[in-house]
């Protein structure tokens, strides 16, 4: 049986955020959907971002690398691998997409072109990126499929991403992402749409890359135990905030937020039957009328007066451990 | 867990038998090329058979494409059958017999995954619900009255929500909608596909405690069909689980998560993430995706992914069969594989006889 490799604490964080905020402003409304997230990832990390639908995973995963549309105001700081993203240019913004870090998506007809065979839209990034000649990078392609496991992969250099099924073409579409020797992985969901046998084959191939690659990972999911099989560490987002972080085990073991414990006691697995759910009641709120205060209040079992005036600050009961709820003591610090 | 087996569970056993499907067929032709001719078929539900106890609920699980949808659409009649008989409280239904379709329509009723395209989006949804009592001859004022009271019943205030529209409500609140909508004709069996699917965690369990009230309340028989193994698990009774249009194995829950006697069973089960991060899957069960359902593989349907697949497999199909010496029956747990049927020419066989 295979743990969470512990997380390195010298070394320099691959990915820097502090105080990212995006709001998409239209005529009609003002959507605040990431509202201050800070946080870092170290090389060879892999960080989950746990949320429900709408609470800001996605959005802030594109923030990194830039990919989102004009309506987007993007606030505070990201540094990847060192480099400022919010001050790059167009050109180096092309560098650092599909180079330093690329990304994976739910669908894979996002990131693949259905008019070119997956052999040439492998050698083609790898040419764009490395300037290789065309030969080295064909070479390339077929190690890539390869490594991610798909059968006869000669032949399958000449096919269509059409042509494939489901499983493969989520292969095909990481091989792509793989073909810069990124040092940053970003995936959307890349297992969400997929049937039960074939996601555990995904989940376990995606982590043996990972390690074998050593490339820091954010992995973005709204399935606890598919954080529970990839994660080191993950991060709870509710109203585009990340509400509680801590190391994988030590958070499913021990949620510190009343809302990660609702989402906890909301999750059926086995041995529940016959229990009754402990539901968290009502639904996330309105991202363009954000409550003021606690986001959570509303739902909350334990809220208290406090908790509708004033937006709880971060608490660090433990150094590897985050949480937004004023029920959190801060550690004392010790002698 | 240690929690004692709930008293559901018993207390269906030995009650009538409210839905018996036998036989059941549908092939989908696939049209292609420049002239549209027949290229495939689609062998969506295929010889499937099973029965349904007043009171019980009844999981079907699979992968997608396996045929439950297409099943739960032929309970409902919304499609026909090639072949096989849906018989209902001891009454056969045919299409001819108008009278038995109209009676079964309104005893049956359905809930989707899609809660929003199922809603129509001009009817606030007192209406909406309202709709059908209607039509049925119930006077207006008091179809509205039960749709307040249904309303009330699925969590939603009828103050706050009659006079809402389906996009002024969230997911999960126009999920209790159609759930709503699906008890105005006071049904005896819901079928319910995917009904928590499309929903946030959060609000999947509090429509699975809804689902649960609603049940002992209204004493409905639930079909409750999903992909998620986790949620069959809680909600049912007995489990069917599906593989590209057959039933492989049934039985009481328990059996199947406790005791899975089929290798795609045992596979799908071991497929779920452990949901603990100190003890993590190590190996996938099954490599591979499930084969195309345009004509899928002779023999038994599952021997392209199956470690145990032998020359037999290619070319006998397994029957359904008892699977222990508990027998027939209900209650039994029943596989479809060479390896339990003692003499069908499978070497493993022996797996049958240790364990009955
Ligand atoms: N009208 C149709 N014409 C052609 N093929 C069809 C039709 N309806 C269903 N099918 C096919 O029949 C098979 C079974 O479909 P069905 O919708 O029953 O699957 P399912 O088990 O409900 O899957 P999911 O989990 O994806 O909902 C699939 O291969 C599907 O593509
Ligand atoms: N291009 C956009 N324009 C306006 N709002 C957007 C846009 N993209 C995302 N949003 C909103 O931002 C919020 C967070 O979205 P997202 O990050 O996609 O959520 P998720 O956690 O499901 O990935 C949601 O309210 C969503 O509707
Ligand atoms: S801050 Fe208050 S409302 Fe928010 S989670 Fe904590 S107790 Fe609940
Ligand atoms: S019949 Fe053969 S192929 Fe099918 S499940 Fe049994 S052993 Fe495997
Ligand atoms: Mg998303
Ligand atoms: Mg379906």
């Amino acid at each position: 049986m295979q743990q969470p490799s512990p997380v390195p604490d010298s070394a320099a964080p691959l990915v820097d955020v502090v105080d990212l905020s995006v709001r998409f402003v239209s005529k009609d409304a003002t959507v605040h959907a990431v509202n201050g997230v800070s946080f870092q990832l170290t090389a060879g990390e892999v960080l989950c971002i746990l949320g429900e639908s709408g609470s800001g995973k996605s959005v802030t995963m594109r923030a990194l690398l830039r990919l989102l549309p004009e309506t987007a105001r993007i606030s505070g700081q990201v540094r990847v691998d060192g480099r400022d993203v919010i001050a790059m240019a167009g050109n180096e913004l092309a560098r650092l997409r599909g180079g330093v870090a690329s990304m994976i998506f739910q669908e894979p007809m996002t990131a693949l072109d259905p008019v070119f065979t997956v052999g040439q839209q492998i050698a083609e990034t790898i040419v764009r990126h490395e300037g290789t000649s065309w030969a080295e990078a064909e070479k390339r392609g077929l190690e890539l499929l390869e490594l991610v496991q798909i059968p006869s992969a000669k032949r399958r250099l000449a096919s269509y991403p059409h042509e494939l099924s489901g499983g493969l073409r989520q292969r095909a579409m990481i091989a792509m992402a793989l073909s810069c020797r990124p040092r940053l992985l970003l995936a959307d969901e890349p297992t969400t749409a997929l049937d039960a046998t074939v996601q555990i084959q995904i989940l376990l191939l995606l982590r043996r890359l990972q390690e074998d690659l050593g490339m820091g990972v954010i992995f973005v999911t709204h399935d606890l135990g598919v954080a529970g099989e990839i994660a080191d560490r993950v991060a709870v987002m509710y109203a585009g905030r990340f509400i509680e972080t801590g190391p994988v085990v030590d958070l499913m073991e021990g949620p510190l937020h009343p809302y990660t414990q609702g989402l906890l006691g909301s999750t059926v697995h086995g041995g529940m039957r016959g229990q009754r759910l402990t539901a968290i009641p009502g639904s996330p709120p309105s991202l363009s009328e954000l409550p003021t205060g606690c986001a959570f209040a509303p739902r909350c079992p334990q809220a208290m007066d406090v908790c509708q005036t004033s937006e709880p600050t971060e608490r660090k009961p433990r150094p590897d451990r985050t949480a937004r709820c004023v029920l959190v003591e801060e550690s004392i610090q010790a002698a | 867990m240690s929690d004692t087996p709930r008293t559901r569970v018993q207390g269906t056993q030995g009650r009538s038998v409210l839905l018996d499907v036998r036989g059941l067929r549908k092939h989908f032709p696939i049209r292609g090329g420049i002239l549209n001719r027949v290229i495939g078929t689609v062998q969506a539900v295929d010889n499937v058979s099973f029965a349904v106890r007043e009171g019980e609920t009844l999981g079907i699980v699979g992968e997608s494409g396996c045929g439950k949808s297409t099943t739960a659409r032929l309970l409902m009649h919304l499609i026909e059958p090639d072949d096989g008989t849906i018989t209902f409280d001891g009454r056969v239904v045919d299409k001819r017999d108008r009278a038995a379709l109209r009676d079964m329509r309104r005893v049956l009723q359905m809930v989707f995954q899609d809660s929003y395209s199922s809603l129509n989006p001009r009817l606030p949804i007192e209406e909406t619900i309202a709709f059908a009592p209607w039509v049925h001859g119930i006077p207006k004022r008091e179809a509205r009255d039960r749709a307040h009271r249904l309303l009330g019943a699925v969590g939603l205030e009828p103050a706050t929500f009659a006079r809402r529209y389906p996009h002024e409500l969230s997911g999960g609140q126009r999920q209790r909608v159609n759930i709503a909508r699906a008890l105005a004709l006071e049904p005896r069996v819901v079928v319910l596909d995917e009904p928590v699917s499309a929903l946030d965690k959060s609000v999947e369990a509090q429509v699975l405690n809804l689902l649960v009230d609603l049940k002992d309340a209204f004493r409905l028989t639930y079909v409750f069909i999903s992909h998620d193994l986790n949620v069959v698990q809680y909600v049912s009774d007995r489990v069917l689980v599906m593989y590209l249009g057959k039933v492989v194995e049934v039985g009481p829950v328990d059996q199947i998560y406790a005791n899975p006697r089929h290798p795609y069973t045992r596979a799908l089960l071991a497929s779920r993430p452990s949901m603990n991060p100190r003890q993590r899957t190590t190996e996938a069960p099954l490599t591979g995706d499930p084969p195309n359902p345009i004509n899928p593989p002779s023999g038994c349907r599952f021997r392209t992914r199956c470690a145990f697949a032998e020359g037999v497999c290619s070319t006998a199909e397994p029957r359904l069969a008892a699977s222990d010496a508990v027998g027939g029956g209900l209650d039994a747990h029943m596989v479809a594989c060479h390896m339990l049927a003692p003499d069908s020419g499978h070497s493993k066989t022996v797996l049958a006889s240790n364990t009955a």
